[in-house]
């Protein structure tokens, strides 16, 4: 029974909940929690990357590639889920292993920024490709799931059990993983990495064991984007400022439990939704205004709430 | 020969705009290792500033030159106002945090200021050319070019060389080396960090400021300037080596006159001239090209 | 910090609230009212020269319907829209095609939005269209150029519409220009911002130049700034030290206000002829300092271009707007008011043909496909894409000041008719121009 701890359960019945509420909720929610999930995912990657005490100000990177590479496919007649997702996950999986061997070198601001320079230079090469359309991008048609081709609202329904069911086993996966000697390793790399070498670990090959996890989780979040909307463009997916939105949404979240991570994204996407209804010239300061309000006051993130709510319980 | 000398020429010009851009970014990271997003709007705010003020100046009949006075003075209110209400307001309660954290938090302020600014100013477009238009053109190799782009040139030499020299020249300059080189022990030595601190952002808020209230007589000041200064400045300073003014100096010289180039001779390419440098140096200095040497704490 | 305590109850709360949220929303729309949700740019670079003056023009002919004080000939057909009082919900179009679509979706499901007017930017547009004909809204596009929504994005529309020109027309409207008042031009050069619209504009005119004017050499170094990069010093040496006399721009907004500037300072101006495709929307604002003697455009009909059409719409309109905005009417504002004009004009014409009860959306997009209405400045004829697309007519002209009057006016004004500049029913615009432009009525 050592795999199964409260998070686990925790997230085995979030699941189960979502699964059954899906047939249920408001096209609108559902549309919400599927960008949720995706970009719950990217930061999924962050939080695992931020236990080493690393930040990439460039993970749209990984997201802007998972989404083209899914949505590229569909260009030359690919049309299935499952292909064109595990096919976004992969290509940015293979970018970050690749890009991995560099960045695995720096800390602190560097690593940040390089990331935040590879990122720009797929933006560039992107805005230049007039045949994937440049700025405007290009649409996605509505994926097929193994033969089972829906139309109208299930298409969202389908997609979203389809992403819920990864989403669960990846986060259930993180977290064990974290719980691991390798896994338990990442703090140490933050708090000090010269002792860490110094155990025999290599901190550099943990850093990029984790890099490479969290491309692949956020290419995975960038293609299941591209499908849940639809389309592709450069500035909402590869742009430097998605990246900080990511980045957003993991100190929202807080790095405490991976959870937090969906919950936080689920915030975003409500204070977003809400800025933009009731201030719409102003969501912008609305939306910095709550990351400034979560910065000071609480400084690990919502999931700092739950713990709050347990000590004055227990 | 001619098309040489205009590459040149374009280039400084080009690299003296980076410069200048750059400038209070690298300024603020140096002494404080707080990459500032916020940049972006002290830029935004000292052209709207600029603009504001030099409308307003060549309302009264007052001499034309004073104009000039206008922009600097922008600058100036700009930078102090919002070092100070900055610095004292938000930065100093996270300086213990983790230094992402605090990009985040100038990440977030950023995007504040950018709807401050639209409710100061709206969205209408604001132009303020007179002190463009007041300085004319002079022909060199056969190629028209406007003076006060020139002038430009001239206060990215005046402003580089005065932080230079005002950093290892003076006395101020020490203390501030000395608090660069280790915060805890010139804590320990009697230094005044806080001050060191505050006064660091305001002069890399006034420079940022300054950035755009000298661009503002030769674009239309609208909505969005500032997002655009970020990445462009961010680019050159990670090129150059955060933290060094020398080396923004060089990043600026570097992108500028190859950005020249490739305009003259393969405008195709332009848009990737930047990063591919920022590409290259990265990959080959990660640190950039004048990066202080970090020393590993154990 | 203990990492495995009770997430369980937070996972819960939070699917629960989510649930909550989920369930609790419905349509909650007033049976008596039309809501007209109206994106355009509110923030960014895109507002002062397209978003505000776009919703300011929405603004007036919503207010208008809704009071029933349109004149001639929307003042037969009573207030609001076939009866039913408008109700708009104006907001920020920025931030990319994939928070647009999030947004759309939204105002659909949420707030209960009968139809769309709306969107500017190109990459919006083909954004918005598949999501508007999978979730079956009906949508208006006044404004956005790509030709790819029709010719690539959806070939079959149903549920979209746009009700201007496409930036094809543009290139060529601009090309004939040249052609008659240019005729002995030796090479053109151009500087359009390296993205979608500016690599389109700069493609649709080069080609349709090569069928015109098939002698006349294009440069090899069209320049290619970074949008909103403002600095336009280098690119304005490398267009004085090119040969070629004529330069093609669709520079808008504050990058062309910046190049305006840069480039009048070097005497840019008198040594080579400007063609300005979107100049329109700066000349009010830059007075004095616009650049007086290029040719310019307005992607139609619109703004500048109508100062002098005098019927009883457009003087009304013009009246309105300047009273009410201290501005007159640019491209934008004409072009968003034309949008909303056929919502006026096709939920009107269906309650007419339904025996005067409100009609169902079907009925109203019925009503719109193919018809031919009355914009504020031209007539729109929707004959393109299955009835989807407009063509107007299309006007190019030199800007001049006019002493007298102290501002801005258009001469040697040349009109292109609809089917001179629009390519035919069916046929792909990219195409049409390879092939020679063949079908056009010019």
């Amino acid at each position: 029974m050592r795999y199964l701890d409260k998070t686990v359960v925790g997230l085995s019945i979030a699941f189960l909940v979502l699964l059954f509420a899906d047939f249920f909720m408001a096209e609108w929610v559902r549309f919400m929690g599927l960008q949720s999930l995706a970009r719950g995912a990217v930061a999924l990657g962050l939080l695992v990357l931020w236990r080493t005490g690393l930040v990439s100000f460039g993970h749209a990177l990984y997201f802007g590639i998972g989404a083209y590479a899914a949505a590229m496919l569909t260009l030359v007649g690919y049309h299935d889920a499952f292909f064109l997702v595990f096919a976004g996950t992969l290509a940015s999986g293979i970018l970050a292993y690749l890009l991995g061997f560099l960045l695995r070198r720096y800390r602190g601001i560097f690593f940040a920024l390089l990331n935040m320079a590879f990122s720009m230079i797929l933006y560039g090469v992107i805005v230049k490709t007039e045949e994937l359309g440049s700025t405007d991008g290009f649409s996605v048609l509505a994926p097929t799931f193994l033969g089972y081709a829906p139309e109208g609202e299930a298409v969202q329904t389908t997609l979203f059990l389809f992403t819920l069911f990864f989403t669960y086993i990846v986060t259930v996966g993180v977290h064990l993983y974290l719980k691991t000697t390798l896994g338990g390793m990442s703090m140490a790399v933050r708090e000090n990495e010269i002792r860490v070498e110094y155990l025999g670990y290599s901190a550099e090959k943990v850093i990029h064991v984790k890099y490479v996890f969290s491309g692949l989780v956020a290419g995975f979040g960038g293609a299941i984007m591209a499908l849940a909307i639809g389309q592709v463009d450069p500035d909402s997916m590869a742009n430097w400022n998605v990246s900080g939105e990511f980045v957003f949404i993991t100190i929202l979240s807080g790095i405490g439990n991976v959870a937090a991570t969906f919950i936080g994204a689920f915030v975003f996407e409500l204070i977003r939704t809400y800025a933009f209804e009731y201030a719409p010239l102003f969501w912008q300061l609305i939306l910095g205004g709550s990351l400034l309000a979560i910065i000071m006051f609480l400084p690990n993130g919502i999931w700092s709430l739950v713990d709050r709510l347990r000590k004055s319980e227990g | 020969m001619q098309e040489l000398i205009v590459i040149l020429v374009d280039g400084l010009v080009f690299s003296s705009y980076l410069f200048m851009v750059a400038v209070g970014l690298t300024v603020i990271f140096g002494v404080m290792k707080i990459l500032n997003v916020t940049h972006g709007s002290f830029y935004a705010f000292g052209a709207y500033m600029s603009a504001t003020l030099i409308g307003a100046y060549y309302e009264t009949d007052w001499p034309e030159f004073g104009g000039f006075l206008a922009i600097f003075a922008a600058a100036l209110i700009v930078g102090v106002f919002f070092g100070i209400v900055l610095e004292r307001g938000l930065l100093r309660f996270l300086y213990h945090r983790d230094e992402h954290i605090i990009v985040l938090a100038t990440f977030a302020m950023f995007l504040v200021l950018e709807d401050v600014l639209l409710m100061i100013w709206g969205t209408d477009p604001y132009f303020a050319y007179q002190p463009m238009s007041l300085l004319g053109s002079v022909d060199i190799a056969e190629m028209t070019f406007a003076t006060y782009n020139l002038t430009l040139i001239a206060l990215a030499v005046v402003v580089g060389l005065g932080l230079w020299l005002g950093l290892t020249k003076t006395k101020w300059g020490k203390l501030l080396l000395a608090v660069i080189f280790d915060r805890e022990v010139s804590q320990a030595m009697g230094i005044n960090v806080t001050m060191v601190f505050l006064v660091t952002f305001i002069i890399g808020a006034i420079m940022g400021a300054l950035g755009g209230a000298y661009i503002a007589p030769t674009i239309s000041v609208s909505p969005g300037i500032g997002v655009e200064v970020i990445v462009l400045a961010f680019a050159v300073v990670v090129i150059g080596g955060m933290g060094s003014i020398p080396g923004a100096m060089i990043g600026a010289l570097l992108v500028g006159i190859s950005r020249a180039a490739a305009v003259h001779k393969f405008p195709e390419i332009e848009l990737f001239v930047i990063y591919a440098i920022m590409a290259l140096v990265l990959a080959i200095r990660p640190e950039g090209l004048f990066a202080p040497a970090q020393a590993r704490k154990i | 910090m203990n990492f495995t305590n009770k997430p369980a109850r937070a996972a819960l709360l939070a699917t629960g609230l989510a649930a909550a949220i989920g369930f609790s929303a419905g349509a909650a729309n007033a049976a008596e009212t039309v809501v007209m949700a109206v994106p355009t740019f509110l923030t960014g670079a895109g507002a002062p020269a397209f978003g505000v003056p776009a919703r300011n023009g929405a603004e007036v002919i919503i207010e208008a319907i809704n009071k029933g004080t349109l004149p001639a000939p929307y003042d037969k057909s009573g207030k609001g829209l076939a009866g039913r009082q408008i109700k708009a919900l104006i907001y920020d179009e920025s931030g990319g095609g994939v928070k647009q679509v999030a947004e759309f979706r939204n105002k659909v499901q949420k707030q209960g939005v009968d139809l769309f007017v709306g969107y500017i930017s190109s990459g919006t547009c083909a954004a918005i269209t598949p999501v508007a004909e999978e979730l079956k809204m009906l949508t208006i596009f006044p404004i956005c150029g790509t030709p790819r929504i029709f010719e690539e994005i959806n070939t079959n529309p149903k549920y979209v519409f746009r009700t201007m020109g496409h930036a094809t027309a543009d290139g060529v409207a601009e090309a004939h220009y040249v052609k008659a008042n240019l005729p002995d031009v030796k090479g053109y050069t151009g500087i359009n911002q390296n993205y979608a619209w500016g690599q389109d504009s700069w493609r649709d005119f080069d080609l349709a130049m090569k069928q015109l004017m098939p002698s006349v050499p294009a440069s090899d170094k069209a320049q290619w700034p970074k949008i909103f990069s403002g600095q336009y010093g280098t690119e304005i040496s490398a267009l004085m030290l090119s040969k070629e006399p004529l330069v093609h721009s669709s520079l808008w907004g504050g990058d062309l206000e910046a190049f305006i500037f840069q480039g009048a300072a070097r005497g840019l101006f008198r040594k080579k002829k400007l063609l300005f495709s979107v100049a329109d929307t700066s000349v009010y604002r830059l007075g004095k300092k616009a650049p007086i003697g290029a040719i310019i455009g307005a992607r139609g009909p619109y703004g500048i271009f109508a100062a002098n059409v005098d019927t009883p719409l457009n003087n009304w309109f013009r009246k309105v707007y300047s009273d009410r905005y201290s501005t007159l009417p640019v491209g934008g504002s004409y072009q968003a008011a034309q949008g909303v004009l056929a919502a006026k004009f096709a939920y009107d014409k269906a309650a007419a043909a339904n025996g005067g009860k409100f009609p169902s959306k079907d009925q109203v997009i019925a009503a719109l496909e193919g018809a031919t209405y009355q914009g504020i400045a031209a007539k729109v004829h929707m004959n393109r894409s299955n009835g989807h697309q407009a063509a107007t007519k299309h006007m190019i002209g030199v800007l001049e000041w006019d002493k007298e009057a102290g501002g801005p006016i258009m001469t040697k004004v040349t009109e292109f008719g609809p089917d001179c500049v629009m390519p035919p029913q069916g046929i792909n615009g990219t195409e049409w121009l390879k092939g020679g432009m063949k079908g056009a009525k010019c």
